[in-house]
């Protein structure tokens, strides 16, 4: 824990004090460049950037969670990454990865919150849950919701760790028991980064906040408030199943010929075309695989209620209002054959109820044809 | 008794018909591809994928016929403004005193098919009926719904302007899985449409005998006479048809 240096050490002085070697740190740059998706050209500019800039406290706030993010983060692609970032570095706070606990630890924090107001940045993992004055998450005699706003009010921005923190995920599907809400409906005064995923790949998670750390202002995002270089593009554009999808080479089950062959997995609910994140190009576990190479569906674990727009391996989605299994095709043939009934039923009361007139008019028409002439 | 003398009117003019045969014929492409794209069928080939591009053309067919439907919507909502008075946008108008009294009219004879004692030929619509302006505003209303809610799909795989115009779509609602849920929803209204409408419109052609499915074609409808003001010249050869 670093917060009582008095002094503060650039990024550069930090990690050759940590006993990594230039070479080590120009190594940090390239992969940091990488993880940004920038080109080779800006690793210069990191390098020089992480030189001149002196660390910033990063607070690191655990609510409604598995910290999945956090283990996914730990295992982003070289060791130095999550070494730096998290636990050498910039970490002052973190509840499970800081080595103090207790009074002390929630000391130190509030040390950092009054020392560096308006400059930490906040982490946020996990969801905050508002109902029953959110008794549901307590720390340290606290609910959620009263540490968010205190340690909030002081950052200068607001990362949102996964799809809890984004979009509320598991623990916010219907009926949402516990109120769990995402923390941009809570706070709206400053600037929050959205990273969802469950967990968001390790080398996103790297990538944005070096961004925020090293040139200390926000990456490009998007109309979701996802950084627009991870999140721009569906799974489904950059997957390498794709050729079989344009094909129209499907799997059909799990366990069939087309699914050995690895054909494109959309008839058992791959949720890629909907769902936007890089698994497809960055990939997972130092780039070993992601869930569609492996042979499964993407769930869509990326994207707002994904979890309520099951079922995860069927085409089909749930029509609300409608009993459990309905989906929309079903909802439409039951209703387009009530239809076709109900006008069979019509037009035979019609012939019914306006046999005069039609009668009248048959009657005519037949007598115009007797007296055609010519 | 005495056939009722009819004079022919033209009513849907050119570009209607050409409107509503273009928009019959991108409905069914778009929902045919619809459906395939939705639950796409089991492919028997052992071809290699590079040799096959079967699920691409449909999704092509679907995008081409999206444009041509969206286009014609445009090409209409023009006609609307510069159209006789039955393609005006005026009578797509649900909201004067005389299309509610026809509304009602409608429903209680045609609807509920009850018979009047003294039937006013006024009742009976030149054009469309306002129960069936208010179905075609409906449709309208859905056509709009597709348009945002596709463009909003289609557009991350596009680099042109006008399907850009809709990325803020997807965001609003909540993301891709709730975009294409009302699109799938939206397109069953359009066949729910398409049976009512093509049953009224035999419905009438049946009982009113002037010209109610063929007038889609030539754009004829046949109205009595007594309710064509009298012309100076009358062309002998269209007076008496």
């Amino acid at each position: 824990m670093s917060t009582n240096n008095e002094k503060r050490d650039t990024y550069y002085q930090s990690i050759i004090k940590q006993g990594y070697s230039r070479r080590d740190f120009m190594k940090f740059s390239t992969y940091m460049a990488a993880f940004m998706g920038l080109e080779s050209s800006m690793v210069g500019q990191i390098a020089q950037s992480l030189e001149n800039t002196p660390r910033l406290p990063v607070i690191w706030e655990h609510y409604q969670e598995c910290t999945c993010c956090s283990e996914s983060f730990i295992r982003s692609n070289h060791p130095i990454v999550a070494d730096i970032i998290l636990d050498r570095i910039s970490l002052d706070y973190s509840l499970t990865l800081m080595a103090a606990s207790g009074h002390q630890a929630e000391a130190a924090k509030a040390e950092t919150m009054k020392k560096y107001h308006g400059e930490y940045i906040l982490c946020v993992e996990g969801s905050i849950p508002l109902g029953d004055d959110g008794n549901y998450c307590c720390i340290a005699g606290k609910s959620a919701k009263e540490t968010f706003l205190e340690a909030a009010a002081g950052a200068k921005a607001i990362i949102a760790w996964g799809s809890c923190a984004s979009n509320g995920c598991v623990q916010a599907a219907k009926p949402n028991p516990t109120e769990a809400t995402p923390i941009h409906k809570i706070v709206k005064n400053k600037p929050i980064i959205r990273v969802p995923g469950c967990p968001p790949i390790g080398e996103v998670m790297a990538g944005v906040i070096m961004h925020v750390v090293a040139f200390g202002r926000l990456p490009k995002l998007d109309r979701l408030g996802r950084p627009k270089a991870f999140y721009g593009k569906r799974v489904h554009d950059t997957c390498y199943r794709r050729p079989y999808y344009d094909a129209g080479l499907f799997a059909e089950t799990f366990d069939d010929e087309n699914s050995k062959k690895g054909y494109c997995l959309y008839k058992l609910g791959c949720k890629g075309p909907m769902t936007y994140n890089a698994c497809a190009s960055m990939k997972w576990n130092n780039g070993v695989s992601f869930p569609i190479q492996s042979g499964h569906g993407c769930i869509g674990c990326s994207e707002e209620d994904f979890w309520d727009n099951g079922p995860f391996y069927e085409r089909t989605t749930k029509v609300p209002g409608f009993a459990v299994e309905s989906n929309a095709d079903t909802v439409g043939k039951v209703a387009a054959g009530v239809l076709a009934g109900g006008l069979a039923v019509h037009a035979v009361a019609a012939n019914i109820s306006k046999r005069t007139e039609l009668m009248d008019r048959i009657k005519r028409g037949k007598t115009n044809e007797k007296n055609i002439d010519s | 008794m005495e056939t009722k003398n009819f004079k022919r009117v033209m009513v849907w003019e050119l570009p209607v018909r050409f409107f509503h045969w273009v928009n019959v014929l991108t409905i069914i492409v778009l929902t045919l591809t619809g459906f395939l794209i939705a639950n796409p069928p089991a492919l028997q080939s052992s071809a290699e994928a590079t040799n096959l591009h079967s699920f691409g053309i449909v999704r092509f067919i679907h995008f081409a016929a999206a444009y041509i439907f969206f286009f014609n919507m445009i090409l209409r909502v023009y006609w609307s403004f510069v159209g006789n008075k039955y393609a005006s946008w005026r009578a797509f108008w649900p909201f004067s005193r005389k299309m509610w009294n026809n509304f009602w009219h409608v429903m209680k004879i045609d609807i509920m098919l009850l018979n009047e004692d003294h039937p006013d030929v006024k009742n009976i619509s030149v054009g469309h009926n306002s129960v069936a302006a208010l179905s075609y505003l409906v449709l309208f209303f859905m056509a709009i719904i597709q348009t945002f809610t596709g463009f909003a799909l289609y557009a991350d795989t596009s680099g042109w302007w006008l399907p850009q115009l809709f990325t803020w779509v997807s965001p609003l609602l909540g993301g891709d899985f709730v975009v294409r849920q009302i699109h799938h929803i939206a397109m069953w209204i359009f066949i729910f449409f398409s049976i009512v409408h093509i049953y009224l419109v035999f419905y009438h052609d049946w009982l009113e005998g002037r010209g109610e499915v063929s007038s889609m074609f030539g754009g004829y409808k046949f109205v009595r006479e007594d309710r064509v003001k009298k012309v100076i010249k009358v062309d002998e050869t269209e007076s008496k048809e």
